[in-house]
This record gives C-alpha cells, sequence and structure tokens, in this order.
C-alpha cells in the first residue's frame, strides 16, 4: 500500500506542477477510467455529431454553403479519429469503444439527440453547438493527459471555422426576408437551452468535478463556462438582430456578467437517459453504418493480404 | 534487409523535448535491437538534455509518400479555403469569433 501511496504522490507532484502525464507513465485507475470514459464520450459525440449536419449536405442552399458543410462534417470525422487514437494510448482497444457506442452502454454529448428541422439549425448547430464545444475545448488544450490535449490542440486549430461559418448563416437569414429572420430566431429558441446544457450539471450538482479538477483533466467548471458562454454570445446574437430565447437575461453592472433563467434539468436529464427525441434514431443510424460498413473493412484486409502474397511471390 | 546478418538494422529515432509535446524525429542510427537504439539515441541525441522521452521504429517500418507524387497527392486540399477562419464574413462589432 505504501507503494502505491508514494506513486500517487509522486503523480500528483507532477500534475501539481504542471506536467503532462504521457501513456507510459504510473497513473491511479480511476485516473485511467475517468479519462478513457470522457475521451471515448467525446470521440463518440464527435461522430455522431455528424448525423444532425449530415441530414443537411444534400439540401444546403447552395454549391458553397453545401461544399461547407461536407469539409465541417469531414473534420467532425477526423475529430473522431484523434480522439479514439486517445483512447487507445490508455490500452483499451478501439473495437471496444466503438463497440460500447453502438451497445449504447457509452454516452455521446446529449446535443445530438435533437433534430435539425430546418435550414437555420445548420447555422445554430455552428454558432452555439460548436461555439459551446469550443469553450470546453480550448480548455481541455491544458488538461494533464499529453495524448488527449494534443489532439485538443489539433482539434481547436480546426474547428476555427466551424463557428464562423453557423455565425456567417445565421447572420445572412436574420438579414433576409421576415420568413428568413422568423426561421433563424426558431432555431435560437429551440437549440439556445439544450446549448447550455451542453456545459453538464451545476457545480453543486457534479460530484466528479472536484476529482477532475484536482487531476487538473478539467480546469474551470461547468458553470464558469457556462456564465463565459453566455456572456460572449448575448453580443453576438444582438449584432445581427436575434434575441436570446430568456426572460430573465440581464446584464448585471456588479458581476460584469449576464443574469439569466434557469435550465430545464428535468429535460436534461430526460434525455441523457435516452428518452430524448432522436436518440433512438441516431444510434440506429450508427449501428446500421457500421454494419452495411462491414464489407468494406473485411474487403480492405482482403485486398491487403492478397497485395502482400503478390509482393512476396 | 542486409546480406550481413552481423550488420545492425536502422532505426529512426523521435525525441519528446519535454513532457505533453509531441515526439519528433530527429534522425536515425544503427543498433543490434530496440534496447539499444534507444541507448544510443540517447547518448548521440540527448546529450544536452534535449529529451524527456525516446522512441525507436526499426526504418524498414517506416512507410513514405512517394515525393515525386507530391503535387497531384496533396492537390485536394489546394482549392478549399473555406476550411480556413478568415474565409467567412462576419458582421461588424460581433465579438470573440
Amino acid at each position: 500500500m505504501t507503494d502505491v501511496k508514494n506513486l500517487e504522490e509522486i503523480f500528483q507532484s507532477k500534475i501539481d506542477a504542471e506536467q503532462k502525464i504521457e501513456p507510459k507513465d504510473w497513473m491511479p485507475d480511476a485516473y485511467r477510467k475517468n479519462l478513457v470514459r470522457q475521451i471515448s464520450q467525446h470521440a463518440h459525440s464527435e461522430v455522431v455529431g455528424m448525423l444532425p449536419e449530415g441530414n443537411w449536405i444534400t439540401r444546403a442552399p447552395s454549391l458553397r454553403r453545401k461544399a461547407i458543410l461536407l469539409a465541417k462534417v469531414q473534420d467532425e470525422a477526423g475529430h473522431g479519429l484523434y480522439l479514439y487514437s486517445a483512447v487507445e494510448t490508455m490500452g483499451t482497444s478501439r473495437e471496444q469503444t466503438i463497440d460500447d457506442l453502438l451497445s449504447g452502454k457509452a454516452k455521446y454529448s446529449s446535443i445530438f439527440n435533437y433534430p435539425t428541422l430546418t435550414w437555420a439549425d445548420i447555422g445554430a448547430i455552428g454558432w452555439l453547438v460548436d461555439g459551446a464545444a469550443i469553450m470546453n475545448q480550448v480548455m481541455l488544450c491544458r488538461t494533464s493527459y499529453g495524448p488527449y490535449a494534443r489532439a485538443m490542440v489539433r482539434i481547436c486549430k480546426e474547428e476555427s471555422f466551424h463557428q464562423r461559418q453557423g455565425y456567417e448563416i445565421m447572420a445572412v437569414l436574420a438579414k433576409g426576408t421576415p420568413e428568413q429572420k422568423e426561421m433563424a430566431q426558431d432555431a435560437l429558441n429551440r437549440w439556445w437551452w439544450p446549448s447550455l446544457m451542453m456545459f453538464g450539471p451545476t457545480d453543486a450538482n457534479s460530484p466528479h468535478s472536484a476529482q477532475s479538477m484536482k487531476w487538473k483533466i478539467k480546469r474551470q467548471s461547468n458553470d464558469e463556462l457556462r456564465q463565459t458562454f453566455i456572456d460572449r454570445t448575448v453580443q453576438q446574437a444582438e449584432v445581427i438582430g436575434l434575441s436570446i430565447p430568456d426572460p430573465d437575461l440581464k446584464w448585471n453592472e456588479e458581476t460584469k456578467h449576464y443574469d439569466w433563467g434557469t435550465i430545464d434539468w428535468t429535460e436534461f436529464n430526460n434525455v441523457v437517459a435516452g428518452n430524448g427525441p432522436c436518440n433512438k434514431e441516431r444510434l440506429a443510424a450508427r449501428n446500421k453504418a457500421h454494419a452495411e460498413g462491414a464489407w468494406v473493412r473485411e474487403a480492405a484486409v482482403a485486398y491487403a493480404a492478397k497485395k502482400a502474397k503478390r509482393k512476396a511471390a | 534487409m542486409s546480406e550481413n546478418p552481423n550488420n545492425w538494422p536502422l532505426w529512426e529515432i523521435f525525441i519528446q523535448s519535454k513532457r505533453g509535446l509531441d515526439h519528433k524525429h530527429c534522425g536515425s542510427l544503427h543498433a543490434a535491437d530496440a534496447e539499444m537504439a534507444i541507448e544510443n539515441a540517447r547518448d548521440v541525441y540527448t546529450r544536452r538534455q534535449e529529451g524527456s522521452s525516446i522512441w525507436v521504429v526499426k526504418s524498414e517500418h517506416i512507410h513514405a509518400s512517394r515525393p515525386e507524387d507530391a503535387e497531384s497527392f496533396f492537390d485536394p486540399a489546394d482549392d478549399k479555403v473555406y476550411r480556413h477562419p478568415t474565409f467567412y464574413t462576419m458582421p461588424e462589432g460581433a465579438k470573440y469569433i
């Protein structure tokens, strides 16, 4: 026991000294488990996140928008890959991680269980959902696990166009016909609260947060990140003439932050529990894609074997 | 790879200069096995505390793209300026975006 205690002390002192933990370092089981869960959930979110946006690729309003949306969805696939690779450095196989998503055992961000009803939803996702994700991901560039932090740096660099393309869509719609503006406002109305939920439970209700902060997996609390997101986004909505669907939203001169209403946590818990509008549809789509892609994976292996044989002959 | 079984294979050396950073390729050396390659890499490439971690990979296991194909191989990225944030027009006055 003294040995483990000693190892834990060394481990924590590295973290306290702002040193990264690398795959071959000793780490507490709970740290490994916590990270495997968090990074794989993050990876699954990138992958499932392609579905609501993919829904609009064929119906994008112009070739320009279509090319952009394709490029964005392609980026999300890449981000899933970087993160799955980071999970593998912790000794969990890729197959296991994917199986956990397909069986429904692993979670992904609940935001992707909401439907994309109109083109404006693509704008709202880029602006709000990617905006919220970026807040979290910028923080994670400084997370204590080296491979995760490095994946995040790469992802953040690539994400930088995602939020802008979404905001641009919203700005154009808001300046368009009354119907277009209405469509943009409707998308904001539907995506605002789920976007705030993306930051997770309040600090008071987030039992694992303290440990994650001590291990410097997280560097800022859910509530801090959520507040910064609100402060920034309200100004952006004003600039394009849309209104945030929160009657309690009000600038507080004393705190220099916006005061705002209350999240419907019953809805949040419901969606996390699997009862959101699209939970079943998303999981079914992933399972279908995986099953229908089986022949491609098999063919690639067969082709590689054939090439190797030819080379040897 | 060599006719003489006593010829040591070639190893590619990757050094991580500091925890948290990527391992970077810094050169190669000959060694009889992986352990020797790591020790020799330490002696050759980290004499001035350049490293905190070393990876060695047998050179024969490195596969590379072909320099002569580089132009056509990488050109799919050439006409996709919309992958860069500067491609987008942001409304006047919008902050933090």
